[in-house]
């Protein structure tokens, strides 16, 4: 599985998103490729899940259903409850 | 780690700003003076908020505007600026922001363990709320100094 994390640049917001990813996965033994990029580049067929902001979520073009969208992305525990029930959804 | 970054040059607090624009423009303000970036890396976060919406709002009260390291960073940077009673940055959860930091990095690798440092520090919101209730540019760095 792919993981890409997207924020406006590509290399601040998404990779701070990223690293909690990665801490989330390991938590939830999880096995797949984390990532980051900018909103520009990150098309559907790149990885099989997104993760971004609401402020992003509606331009970006992503089918809802390889989309988690985050409030908050610091908060490690709104992640990891996102993620937790988009994989109960596959 | 972070104080390498986060000094008496890099940090400010002022009570009230006009807008995002002012606040991200005094944010940048030490920055560019000492050349770690140039007006168009300002420019290019402004048109990138323009075209995509504040991408850069991390968190209540939080924003971490940046933009490309080839729109206008000159060397690694960080900048940090409190707005005592908040600003709006259009964001629709997380408004409004009181804490902004201005990242500037000058590849993609350079400044992992800046944020690793911030997301570190962004994460702990009792010391987030005390840089948010912070009166002076001492009571900010004391928390900083400890990232």
């Amino acid at each position: 599985m792919k993981i890409m994390a997207v924020c406006g640049s590509g290399l601040g917001s998404s990779f701070m998103v990223e690293m909690n990813t990665k801490k989330v996965l390991k938590k939830l033994a999880i096995d797949a490729e984390v990532t980051h990029a900018d909103l520009a580049s990150a098309t559907p067929d790149q990885a099989d899940l997104f993760i971004m902001t609401k402020d992003l979520a509606a331009s970006s073009g992503i089918p809802a259903d390889k989309l988690v969208v985050l409030n908050n992305i610091i908060d490690i525990n709104e992640l990891e409850a996102k993620l937790v029930e988009h994989f109960a959804k596959q | 780690m972070l104080a390498k970054w986060l000094t008496q040059q890099t940090v400010n607090v002022v009570e009230s700003v006009d807008d995002w624009k002012q606040a991200i423009r005094l944010c940048a303000s030490p920055l560019l003076e000492n050349n770690a970036i140039t007006p168009a890396y300002i420019e290019a976060i402004f048109q990138l908020h323009e075209t995509i919406g504040p991408y850069y709002v991390l968190a209540p009260g939080i924003a971490m505007p940046h933009a490309r390291p080839e729109q206008g960073v000159n060397r690694l940077g960080l900048s940090m600026l409190l707005v005592k009673k908040g600003v709006k940055f259009n964001s629709s959860e997380n408004d409004p922001v009181y804490l902004i930091t201005l990242l500037a990095a000058n590849d993609s690798s350079s400044h992992v363990d800046m944020l690793t440092q911030l997301a570190a520090l962004f994460a702990e919101s009792k010391d987030i709320e005390t840089i948010f209730k912070a009166q002076d540019r001492e009571q900010v760095l004391a928390v900083i100094n400890r990232y």
